[in-house]
């Protein structure tokens, strides 16, 4: 559970190989930090995803990483190339879903992304991401597929896989029901805990905090831990449910306390997306943060049809971490950004 | 007033946090997959030694704190407070007995100390990792035990006692990690 102030938060079960014992980051050192095993391991599990995918029929496809459209997500700040006009992806999202629009099927990707800011034990603002599209069908079939990915690309066929909801993870851990809880009630939750005893945050900002220290390092410690049905004002680009309350159809999967993937029930309304998408803007403006144009030629493509799709997102690097049994990030990159 | 934001946050920096100066420890970003991300971080209070953990909002900006860390050279003690010299400046700064802590009993006159100044004025000291200092005090002990074997305690003229080998006499010169506060040597004439 979590910890009072002055512990450190447990790490993940794993013991880096002496490999790793000089390659943390010294800024202006001209040599990469994975060592040669690293980079062959990264190189078979590109050829291993690639073998999964070419059994199932998936089709691999690029799209740009410039695009004229900007994720309008508050929580994600992209990086603009200037004088281009052009934004960095933060993901391939959009682009994909227009070719699911257009039929050609099942679909996947691996490319780089750009995310501002995001830098740490277990981020990097350029990484890479591992994307993929199932057109009917649905989300428990689509974890389904991604635990078979990521037990084959571990070597670990035999490794556990568990569900738990959203909301019963925050009942049975905290004691608190995300779907009847105000910012005060989980306040008061993450005061006892010792937590941000400063900080001013709305539900969905205390849910994450309350995430991210107390219920994430627990995640995923005896296999693969799917937690899905988020609270619909963390969908993203998830459909929602017709369940009374609505959940957002949406996962993430964790392991060994770390977040690898994160899976939508894609939501195909667009006047729903448009509607986000005005609704995200409006909350960037009133966090102080630019507002980024709207990604249309998504909106017109939710206009003409995008087929009912489970789609999802992993973090390959991180993936990585836990083949290698790497405790930071930059112990898999050839160049992190300092030295990039 | 000089600020940092949280993507500046490192291992080193000095806040100021509810009117106390801090050392940032340790910095960890943490985020879910969607929403808001947050700065973990272990933080050391300047005045109490305290280690705690905080977490802030990133994005968050916080007041940088009027600290650094500079060479001085400690001249003596008036009894009450300790008194230190810029060496190229020649400006002279005093220590109170919770600046100076435990680096009162290795310390003597013209040693070069890492003094860690808050606005100003001395918050910390540190003494040298290693000092030369005479024993004033200690039991005579076996004459021609070099062995090196157990040990005694002796009174160094700074006042503090550290542990030494039998053969070391009143008078003699020794050099001590004040880090560990243990004996390393006889200090020899070079």
């Amino acid at each position: 559970m979590c910890h009072a102030p002055g512990t450190t938060s447990p790490q993940p079960q794993v013991t880096p190989p002496p490999a790793f014992a000089q390659s943390r980051v010294e800024v202006n050192s001209w040599g990469p930090c994975a060592s040669p095993e690293v980079l062959r391991a990264r190189a078979r599990m590109l050829a291993d995803i690639r073998a999964f995918f070419a059994a199932r029929e998936v089709l691999e496809v690029e799209t740009p990483m410039l695009s004229q459209a900007a994720a309008t997500d508050p929580a994600l700040a992209s990086m603009r190339v200037e004088d281009s006009g052009y934004w960095l992806h933060t993901s391939p999202e959009f682009p994909m879903k227009r070719l699911l629009a257009a039929g050609v099927g099942p679909i996947y990707q691996v490319c780089r992304v750009f995310r501002a800011g995001e830098r740490g034990r277990r981020h990097h603002p350029e990484f890479s991401l591992l994307e993929w599209y199932r057109p009917g069908w649905t989300l428990v079939e689509l974890m389904g597929e991604v635990a078979d990915l990521v037990r084959h690309l571990l070597h670990r066929p035999e490794q556990a896989v568990e569900f738990v909801r959203y909301r019963e993870l925050f009942q049975r851990e905290l004691a608190v029901d995300p779907w009847h809880c105000t910012p005060d009630s989980l306040q008061a939750v993450a005061h006892a805990k010792g937590l941000g005893e400063d900080l001013k945050l709305d539900t969905d900002g205390w849910l994450d905090l309350l995430l991210t220290h107390c219920l994430e390092p627990k995640l995923g410690q005896a296999g693969l831990t799917f937690v899905h049905d988020y609270p619909p004002s963390q969908a993203a680009l998830a459909r929602l449910s017709d369940h009374d309350p609505p959940h957002a159809e949406r996962f993430e999967l964790y392991m060994q306390g770390m977040e690898l993937a994160n899976g939508f029930q894609e939501l195909t309304a667009a006047e729903e997306q448009r509607r986000r998408f005005v609704f995200d803007n409006a909350e960037r403006q009133a966090l102080g943060r630019v507002p980024v144009p709207q990604d249309e030629q998504l909106l017109a493509a939710l206009v003409a049809g995008l087929p009912e799709s489970a789609g999802v997102a992993l973090g390959l690097d991180r993936l990585l971490m836990l083949v290698c049994g790497a405790d930071h990030i930059d112990q898999v990159i050839a160049f992190p950004i300092e030295r990039a | 007033m000089a600020s940092y934001k949280t993507n500046e946050f490192k291992g080193g920096l000095k806040i100021m946090l509810d009117g106390d100066p801090y050392n940032i420890v340790e910095n960890e970003f943490v985020k879910p997959g969607k929403g808001q991300a947050f700065n973990r971080v272990k933080i050391k209070n300047l005045k109490s030694g305290r280690v705690v953990e905080r977490t802030f909002k990133s994005g968050d900006s916080v007041e940088a704190a009027d600290v650094h860390d500079t060479e001085l050279q400690y001249l003596y003690n008036d009894g009450e407070v300790w008194h230190f010299m810029h060496p190229e400046t020649f400006e002279q700064l005093t220590a109170d007995e919770t600046a100076v802590g435990e680096a009162a009993k290795w310390i003597k006159e013209q040693d070069m100390c890492s003094v860690t100044l808050y606005n100003g004025a001395p918050l910390s000291v540190e003494p040298p990792n290693f000092v030369v200092l005479e024993i004033t005090e200690t039991d005579p002990g076996l004459k021609g035990d070099t062995s090196g074997g157990g040990g005694k305690p002796a009174t160094l003229e700074t006042g503090a006692v550290v542990n030494v080998p039998l053969f070391v006499q009143i008078g003699e010169m020794i050099k001590v990690d004040t880090r560990t506060g243990a004996y390393v040597s006889r200090a020899r004439d070079d």
